[in-house]
Parts: C-alpha cells; structure tokens; sequence
C-alpha cells in the first residue's frame, strides 16, 4: 500500500503543465494513491485542473493568505508535515520545486533524490549528473521515504480522465515562519508559449549580436508558433530576459523541433535540448560543435538564412 | 558581520566527462580539477560585501578529500580571510553536507551563508535549501542580485517566470546563479600570501553528524546518443528535410 503525494506548481490561477508531468512519473511508482496538494491563497482554479487529471486518486487544497506567493519557508513546512503520511513526496525539477522540495526533505529529516528521469521499479530510478553527461541509477533502501523531483523534460503530461478525484480541503498544522517576505515577480517574456512545453522553440544565441536583432528570432518563431529560447551567453549580453535561458542552468526542454540559430553547442547549452525531436542548427561556422548534435544541420549567415526561411516556408 | 562560503571541488567545466567503461563512476584521474563555478561566484559575493564594508570576516569551508586544500588555497589566494576544511573520503551528499556545515555555523556563528546554487558534479540543487532548513533560516536561492541593509536582505532570484524578489531577515542561506557577479582573477602576488592564511583541517568522524548516504549509487552510463544528423546545402533544402520529417504540417 504505497502512496505518493506530489506538489502542485500554479500561478494561484491555473496549474503549471510541470504537475501533470510528476503525475506521468509518479503513474510508475505501482502506487495505491496519487494525490495532489495545492498550496494556495484560492485552490479552486488549479485544483479543478488537477482533480481532472487521469491517476491522481484526490487532490488536496490548503488555503490560507500566506500562501499566496510561492515561498518555500512557507511552502516546505505544510508540505513535510502532510508528507508524514506519505512513501513518496515528488515536485517538479522547475524553480520552485527545486526551491521547495530539498527545505521540505530536510525537514523530514531525509534526503532527496534530483532529477528523476526514469524509473525502474519503485525504489531504483535514473538521474543525469554533470549536465547530463553521465546517466546514474540509484536504490533507495527498502521502505524508505522518499523526496524526489521529477525531470519535467523527461515525461509527458498525464492526459485528462474521464471523471475527475474528489478534491478535500486540509488545514496543515506547522508553524510558519515570518522571516520571509515575498516582493514581487518581474516576469520576463510576455505571452508567447511557453518554453517547457511548446512543442516547438526557435532559439538565438550570441550570433544574433544584439537586442534588436532578436527581431527576427521573434518573427521566425510567431510564424511557427514556436516559444523563444536562447543560450546564456545572449541572456548575458542582455539580448533578452533570464527566462529564455536553455541549458544547464536555464530550462531543461523537449520540443519536437528545436531550431538554434548562432548558438555554438557548448555542453551546458546541449543539457538542455537532449530530449528535442529535432535539432536543427543553423551556424556560420562549419566546425561548430552544435553540428555534432544536429539532424539537420545548415552552414551559412542566419541573417540571409532566416528571410529566405521564411519566404520558402510561404504562408 | 561574518560569512560562511562553501566552496566544492568539481571537474572542471571545460573537461569533456567520459564515464568509465567498467560503469564505476566517471573518469576524474589526471582531469582538471577546480572550485564549482557557481561557488566561486559565492565568494566573489562574500568579498565584495566584505570590501564594501558591511563583513569583518569571510570564511571558506569545504568538504571532501585532502585534496580539497588546493580549491581552499584559490580562495584564499581570491580574498577569503581564513578557511576550513572537513575531510571526508567518501562522497557527501547534500544532506550530509548541510549537517557539516551547521555544525560550523553555530561555532563560528555566521550571519549569512553563500553557497551555490548547484554544484557542476552531482548537479543536486539541494544544499543550501536543506540547510536553510535544518538552520532554520530563510533561503534565498538562485540569487542574481543581492542587496543588504538593516539586517534583512532583498534578492532577485532567477525564476523560471522571471526575476522575482524577496526580502528576507538575517542570518540567512543564499544560493548563486551565474548572473550575480564576475569572479575576479587570482593574481600572483595573491597566490604566495594566501599560504601564510590559515587553513583549519578537521575530520568528518570528529564532527559527529550523521552522513549515512539516502540512496546507493548502482551503475554509471554515457547518455544515450543522438543518431548521426545530416547537412544540407540550401534553404530549400533544409524545408524539405523538415517537412520530410512532418515537422512544418
Ligand atoms: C556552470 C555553467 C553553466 C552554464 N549554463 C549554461 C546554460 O544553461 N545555457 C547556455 O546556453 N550556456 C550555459 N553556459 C555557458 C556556455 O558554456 C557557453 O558559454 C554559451 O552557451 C555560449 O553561448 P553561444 O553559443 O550563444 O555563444 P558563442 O559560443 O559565442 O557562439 C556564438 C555562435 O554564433 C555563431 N555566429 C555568429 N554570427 C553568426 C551569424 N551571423 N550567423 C550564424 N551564426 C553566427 C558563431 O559561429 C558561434 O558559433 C554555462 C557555463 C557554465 C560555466
Ligand atoms: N562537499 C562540499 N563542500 C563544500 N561545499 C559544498 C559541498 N557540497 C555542496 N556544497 C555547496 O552546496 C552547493 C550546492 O550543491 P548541490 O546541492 O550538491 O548541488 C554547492 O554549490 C556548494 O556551494
């Protein structure tokens, strides 16, 4: 009789697509019971998006003002304490699950296992380490307990079922500490789609050479529908913001089709697109190491290539 | 004001890991070695608040075999004032770590605590959050900017929405993204002088923290690798190939 409970990440709107993922995941633990707690000011919006999700067996709603904001000196407390009763306590590997889940595991007084990217029965799972560079699969002890966050890029979202769970409120009993104040969010990229889930991104490096520049990088994307990404260097350079960052550091994703434009391939970019459909990569440099990793692969200038891109693509 | 910085031995960043083929770990024998990029970024942080006045004290703590002392020489030789280091022959995992470093804080008794917000190796991202918790302290992770006055800190974390900014009350753990700052260069003059700063060694057995690993590390593979990809010569050509592959319908 196992039972998984796993951390929802909302907006106090609606349900991040990273939760369905951890769902996918937490499908293949064989557990009895998958549920879902959503920490938030107003559950509702969210709560019916997780309540509609095939395996999740409840969700549970905690509402109260300080949970408000996604602060994880507030969040990692009510999550350990409702964790007590649990085998396995999962989150997503976005920011905030990061952010919570190891303060929430430490509570517990155990550790946590980053990254799961797959698993091979209810105690051994795969994880990348050095950027993806080595694969690990590591066991848990028997009747552990088990904090883990799940490689979004990994899994696909759990689809709708039918009928939706029951959705129960829980007061949580934890003290909640006031040394934490949250300010605010400056958010970054506006209404494209969004990098983690877009099914397909086209991305600039520092080849694009300047803010402005990116011009073309938007249109070439609003013509296909795609999200935006970049690779640090052109988030350094302040080309665009922090959130379209893709690799080690930046998001993790698995489009069907990446398109990179002036990006060289370096390791820790490479890290965050292994799981693309398709790569295509388009450098003026013959030798760049993007090409290694590329299926379709085009030498040349992206400032000639992208217009004559788009006039073949017709509309 | 003291602070504590934690500085992890990794491979280097710019060494190509291979796994090796008895799946026992990875190849590390004859690799360059240096301080986790991110943890350099830590102490750049710690000296620059030192420099501006508001620190008396920056110390370096690291955990790992004796070998550590090079990194702890690196930040020494960057700034650090004086620096620790735990010995541990196997490998420590981040909650493990976290319990070594409260140890330190409550003996120094640090008011804040810059860490990294992952280290290159194990790539955990845990930590600084883990000893947040077991300290029982705010966190502020993933930090791009750092602000100190009146005994409270505002950061401006990198979040996947954005930048978001959160104020929080001393003493505190904050992890590092890359954007914080740019680590400065050691200089030679600085390298001979920081072997005269002192440089504590203690054993993890002495520290009596519990360091029984969570999980058990089995095998270690290679990534699978992507098929052989193909060039083309022309536009045209590349919108055909994509729409070969259904990627345009
Ligand atoms: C700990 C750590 C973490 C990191 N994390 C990340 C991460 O998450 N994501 C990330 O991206 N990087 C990350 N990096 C940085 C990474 O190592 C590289 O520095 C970075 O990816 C380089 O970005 P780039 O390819 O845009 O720039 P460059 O390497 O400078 O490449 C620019 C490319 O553009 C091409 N080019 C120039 N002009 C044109 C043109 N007109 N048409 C076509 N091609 C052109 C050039 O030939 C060149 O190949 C990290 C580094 C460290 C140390
Ligand atoms: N053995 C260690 N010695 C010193 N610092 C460490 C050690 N392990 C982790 N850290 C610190 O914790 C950060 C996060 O590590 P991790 O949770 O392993 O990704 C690193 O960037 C370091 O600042």
């Amino acid at each position: 009789m196992s039972k998984v409970l796993i951390l929802a990440e909302h907006d106090q709107a609606g349900l991040n697509p990273s939760t369905a993922k951890c769902v996918s995941c937490a499908a293949e633990l064989g557990a009895d019971a998958i549920d879902v707690v959503v920490f938030a000011a107003d559950a509702s919006g969210a709560a019916g998006a997780a309540a509609g999700l095939e395996h999740v067996s409840r969700v549970i709603t905690v509402e109260r003002a300080e949970n408000s904001s996604p602060l994880a000196a507030i969040i990692a407390p009510q999550l350990a304490t409702l964790g007590a009763d649990y085998d396995y306590v999962l989150g997503p590997s976005t920011t905030f699950g990061k952010d919570v889940l190891p303060r929430a595991a430490a509570l517990a007084g155990v550790g946590q296992i980053s990254d799961i990217m797959a698993v091979e029965n209810p105690q051994r799972f795969q994880r990348p380490i050095y950027a993806g560079n080595a694969i690990i699969t590591v066991t848990a002890p028997d009747n552990a307990k088990i904090f883990a966050t799940v490689r979004v890029a990994s899994y696909r979202a759990a689809g709708e079922s039918g009928s939706a769970a029951p959705i129960e409120s829980a007061s949580v009993d934890a003290e909640l500490p006031t040394h934490t104040r949250y300010v605010e969010l400056q958010s970054g990229s506006g209404d494209r789609p969004d990098l983690q889930t877009a099914r397909r991104v086209v991305s600039g490096g520092r080849g694009v050479g300047s803010e402005d520049n990116f011009k073309v990088i938007f249109n070439l994307a609003d013509r296909l529908g795609a999200g935006v990404g970049a690779s640090r260097a052109a988030v350094d350079a302040g080309y665009v913001p922090n959130d379209m960052q893709v690799g080690q550091t930046g998001k993790i994703i698995a489009p069907d089709l990446y398109m990179a434009f002036g990006i060289s391939g370096a390791i820790q970019h490479l890290t965050g697109i292994k799981d693309a459909g398709t790569i295509v990569a388009v450098n003026k440099d013959a030798d760049a190491p993007i090409f290694e990793v590329a299926d379709i692969g085009l030498v040349g200038d992206l400032f000639e290539i992208i217009p004559a891109l788009e006039r073949a693509l017709g509309d | 004001m003291k602070i504590l910085v934690c500085l992890k031995r990794v491979v280097d960043y710019n060494v190509r890991i291979r796994v090796k083929p008895d799946g026992s770990g990875v190849v590390t024998d004859g690799v360059k070695m240096s301080i986790n990029p991110f943890d350099e970024i830590a102490l750049e942080e710690a000296l620059r608040i030192r420099e501006r006045g508001d620190a008396e004290e920056v110390i370096a703590l690291s955990i790992g075999p004796e070998d550590c002392q090079q990194q702890l020489r690196t930040g020494l030789a960057m700034g650090a004032d004086r620096a620790i280091l735990v010995t541990a022959e196997a490998a420590v995992e981040p909650l493990a770590a976290a319990r070594v470093m409260l140890k330190l804080i409550e003996r120094e008794g640090t008011d804040l605590v810059i860490l990294g917000k992952q280290a290159i190796d194990d790539d955990c991202n845990q930590t600084g959050q883990m000893l947040a918790a077991l300290w029982n302290r705010p966190q502020a992770t993933f930090a791009s900017k750092l602000e100190l006055a009146d005994g409270r800190a505002t950061v401006t974390r990198e979040v996947d929405a954005g930048l978001e900014v959160i104020d929080v009350e001393l003493p505190a753990v904050i992890t590092t993204d890359l954007r914080l700052n740019e680590p400065r260069y050691v200089k030679l003059p600085d390298i001979m002088k920081a072997k005269k700063k002192p440089l504590e060694t203690l054993a993890i057995a002495d520290l009596q923290v519990d360091v029984t690993p969570g999980v058990q590390v089995e095998t270690y593979e290679p990534p699978p690798t992507r098929a052989k990809g193909i060039m083309v010569d022309s536009v045209e050509a590349l919108v055909s190939a994509m729409r070969d592959k259904g990627l345009l319908g």
